[in-house]
């Protein structure tokens, strides 16, 4: 275990442009971690400030706010923002940072690649935010860009389009470095099965975005052609058929919901070890439940179309396989259970996070095996029902880990400690109010409030007030994370962090690197035994 | 910290109660009116319970774990890991319950796709955005409507109270006998909707170019309202269903009203109407089929949705008027009226708009031209 580092930097690593050419020509990993991690900062209240638009006109019935059109391009951008924005970019900068630390390499394989792919990132988000003022405004056929909507849309379609293209193209350079990363570049020693959960969530991740991203471009190509160059592949009048399109997108579609849950599970086998100071209970019936419910994601995805009109024996299918994936999913929360029993626990804002994490995924859990069932899906389709599931496990989940994360490594990152009191006020109020918005929706959706309507019925608006109250309490607290972060992050205030701040963390970044990690780490690779 | 967490709860609880004090609002599914839908609450329920269950005992473990195995209580860490007999029983139990649970759920599901055999077909057709429908087989053959949102604009924007029904009534509601199978074929005229009627535990969605099917057999008369379920554009949520469930008896007078009014309404294509008369009609017309995009100040919503207001076509050539009504515009919001309004109905709303608002042509269009356009 030597690999001593060099805090003061390598002869040949001595150039470094400053001020804004540093940030727009890095090829540190580093670097290209906090660009990506303050895009999706960015584009979390962006995605954010639309949700509380939508949540205002639906404080009461009746159109206040935004007419039902914009409405439409205001749920349809909220979630493309939160998806491909927010969430997919937070996991590659948590990727680029801590990959290569964890393996103990001194940087990612494609060091150039790594820079293209986050620059197209800000041109992509630019195009997003442009189609709002093209003629007929922004993409208002929903996240899922159903045809034959989204054949109706103006140009601002196109600009949806292409900007999904381009963060396509950006997830699939992200993927392949990481995976070559990963393959390539571990320290001595670090076999497949010694490396941290982290990693190896984002090994099977990885595989998965390079399986769909494709595919999801190849569906909204289509509809780029139908939509112009008269092609019928989804026109049924022509020979097509509209119920193509929902496959191809959901055979991206799901694998894309679980590319945004299964880092999250690696950052949370992370965090509580740490703060259980006990190692994880089942590393390798993790690594296998991973795998698992990275195959099975593959083999579900009409689960998300239960009500086009399958026939039977696709229907059975499709609700075994989707409960199936209770199994490994269960295996996951029992063992994060089996780490924190009998441990020695201590609940800094990382390991509330997390805890925090299990406890509301869980629920996300539970609604996902109600879905399952077909005929209760049936009831709850395209109901606030589903609007609550994805948001359990997408907020509740996704971004409670990123944020847990984040706690967590943001000493290692900056050389600072965050403010701990601070942190938890965020936990708790995130928490709470998370739970304020939207827990009332699965009783709205049970009631049968369809999704996605800027107006509802008037036994609707006592839940809807309350949800309401909930997001902007929840959209105000996440101020608060910001503050935080910049205070370490951008000020350089707050105490400063020692090498490994948690008593239980024992993976590379925290034994071998002082705090703030290095410009340039593991120059020469450690020895793992 | 503490009082500021207990306010807030408090508050919660507030807000909850002052909820509970109003009746309108439900916890759960409505209540089902056939075996289908009630079929689905008992599976439901039997989730919940299941999930109550394994809710208690995981989270009781892992919040006494929180509570005893805290580090602030002198609790050591301890360091085993690995244990293939429990990891292999908590792989089982879950694959049992699940087969639990997929047991009644295929029975279920199996029935719900069950369409053999009907009393009566009706086919709904969904349209941006309304339902359209046709009563192909049974009793009642041949009848046709369309059913529009009631709910007058001026309640959508506040102006005046919200009626009790709010956003969930229609003029012409689908009318069936209780205790039949009824049969209905979904499709839709220009993008996919969903046909939801939640007390029959039915959803289907209604797709372009194809026909799909589902059944019911509501088992109690009364009315039952239900929403368009798929995002089909501006008005998705203004696009109700509602069916009433009537007495065969009441069902076989209904059907006789609907054949008379059909007679009754087979107007004389070639009867001349008087400019009045037409802008009367052609009023009602623009209400219901045309207010929703170009709204009731004629003034549109642009860009998507043009003024008629002075537009170059409801002021210019009396034919391109007539065709674009009869035939939309690709590649526009504007949908082709030819199959759902009659000869007369297109005369008097293209006269309406030529003589509304600020456009003064002066001139009217006869059922005949609208006729001779068609060819």
């Amino acid at each position: 275990m030597s690999a001593v580092i060099d805090n003061h930097g390598h002869d040949e690593h001595a150039y470094h442009p400053s001020g804004l050419m540093r940030w727009v020509t890095t090829t540190n990993h580093k670097d290209i971690g906090t660009l990506y991690l303050w895009f999706s900062l960015t584009m979390l209240f962006v995605g954010g400030v639309l949700a509380l638009t939508l949540r205002a006109e639906l404080f009461q019935p009746g159109i206040q706010i935004v007419n039902p059109e914009f409405f439409n391009q205001l749920t349809t951008m909220h979630g493309l923002i939160m998806v491909f924005g927010a969430i997919m970019p937070a996991f590659v900068g948590f990727a680029n940072w801590q990959i290569p630390m964890m393996i103990g390499a001194p940087d990612m394989a494609f060091a150039r690649m790594n820079n293209w792919s986050f620059w197209l990132l800000p041109v992509a988000a630019s195009l997003l935010v442009i189609s709002f003022f093209v003629p007929g405004g922004a993409p208002a056929a929903g996240w899922t860009l159903y045809v034959p909507l989204s054949i109706q849309m103006g140009p601002g379609m196109d600009l949806g389009i292409f900007a999904l293209h381009i963060m396509g193209a950006s997830s699939i350079m992200g993927s392949i470095n990481i995976v070559t990363t990963i393959l390539n570049m571990r320290a001595p020693g670090m076999t497949l099965m010694k490396m941290p959960m982290f990693v190896w969530t984002w090994l099977i991740t990885a595989y998965l975005l390079i399986a769909v991203m494709p595919v999801l471009a190849g569906a909204i190509t289509m509809v780029l052609a139908d939509r112009h160059f008269g092609t019928s592949f989804f026109n049924a009048a022509g020979g097509g058929d509209p119920v193509m399109f929902q496959h191809i997108f959901w055979f991206f579609g799901h694998p894309e919901v679980y590319i945004m849950i299964l880092p999250a599970f690696g950052i949370i086998s992370q965090v509580i070890p740490a703060f259980a100071r006990k190692p994880l209970f089942g590393y390798a019936s993790m690594v296998y439940a991973t795998s698992s419910i990275a195959i099975l994601s593959f083999i579900v995805w009409a689960h998300h179309m239960f009500t086009v009109g399958l026939p039977t024996a696709g229907l059975l299918f499709f609700m075994y396989a989707t409960m199936l994936i209770a199994v490994p999913t269960g295996v996951k929360v029992f063992n994060w259970l089996a780490t924190m029993w009998k441990g020695s626990m201590t609940f800094e804002t990382p390991m509330l996070f997390a805890v925090g994490f299990i406890f509301v995924f869980t629920m996300g859990g539970f609604t996902g095996l109600m879905l399952a069932i077909m005929p209760v899906d049936v009831q709850v389709q395209d109901t606030y029902y589903v609007v609550a599931h994805f948001h359990y496990v997408l907020v509740a989940g996704s971004l409670f880990a990123i944020f847990a994360g984040t706690y967590f490594w943001i000493p290692k990152w900056t050389g600072r400690m965050y403010d701990e009191t601070l942190g938890k006020w965020h936990f708790w109020l995130s928490m709470i109010f998370f739970n304020i918005t939207f827990f009332p929706m699965h009783f709205l959706g049970l009631a049968g409030m369809p999704r996605r309507i800027p107006d509802y019925a008037s036994q609707f608006t006592e839940f809807n007030m309350i949800a309401t109250v909930g997001a902007f309490g929840f959209g105000l607290s996440q101020l608060l994370f910001l503050y935080i972060v910049l205070k370490c992050g951008v000020f350089g205030k707050g105490e400063k962090a020692p090498a490994r701040p948690w008593e239980g963390a024992d993976t590379l970044e925290w034994t071998h690197l002082p705090s703030p990690a290095p410009y340039h780490s593991f120059h020469e690779q450690p020895e793992v035994k | 910290m503490n009082s500021v967490l207990g306010r807030l709860i408090g508050g919660l609880l507030l807000a909850l109660n002052s909820g509970l004090a109003s009746a309108a609002y439900q916890l759960n599914f409505q209540p089902p009116v056939t075996r289908i839908a009630s079929e689905i609450y008992d599976l439901h329920m039997l989730m919940m319970y299941v999930i109550l269950a394994v809710f208690c005992v995981v989270f009781g473990v892992m919040f006494y774990s929180i509570y005893a195995h805290r580090k602030s209580v002198g609790h050591k860490a301890e360091q085993f890991h690995e244990n293939t007999t429990v990891e292999i029983i908590w792989t089982v139990i879950p694959f049992v319950i699940l087969i639990g649970m997929a047991w009644p759920a295929t029975k279920t599901l199996i029935a719900f796709k069950d369409t053999s055999n009907p009393d009566i077909t009706i086919k709904a057709t969904g349209y941006q955005w309304k339902w359209g429908y046709d009563y192909l087989k049974g009793e009642g053959e041949g009848v046709a409507f369309l059913s529009n949102l009631a709910t007058p604009q001026d309640q959508i924007h506040n102006q005046k109270p919200k009626g009790e029904n709010y956003l969930l009534e229609v003029d012409n509601p689908l009318v069936v006998p209780v205790g039949k199978k009824i049969r209905v074929l979904t499709t839709a005229n220009d993008v996919i909707h969903s046909f939801w009627v939640p007390a029959f535990g039915i959803k289907q969605d209604a797709i372009p170019g194809f026909v799909r099917d589902t059944w019911f057999r509501a088992d109690k008369e009364g009315t039952y309202r239900g929403q368009c379920a798929e995002l089909c554009g501006k008005d998705h949520g203004f696009m109700p269903i509602v069916v009433e469930v009537v007495s065969p008896e009441k069902y076989a007078q209904w059907v006789g009203d609907q054949k008379n009014k059909a007679t009754a309404a087979a107007e004389d294509p070639n009867k001349q109407w008087s400019a009045a008369e037409l802008k009367a009609r052609g009023e009602k017309v623009y209400a219901a089929n045309c207010v929703a995009c170009h709204q009731i100040s004629g003034k549109g919503l642009p860009p998507a949705f043009p003024p008629l207001d002075g537009s170059a076509i409801a002021t210019g050539d009396k034919k391109k008027h007539i065709d674009i009504v009869l035939n939309g515009k690709t590649g526009t919001a504007m949908a082709p009226y030819g199959k759902q309004l009659s000869d007369t109905d297109i005369a008097a709303v293209v006269t309406y708009e030529r003589n509304a608002w600020g456009n003064k042509t002066g001139d009217m269009v006869q059922p005949a031209e609208v006729k001779a356009v068609r060819k």
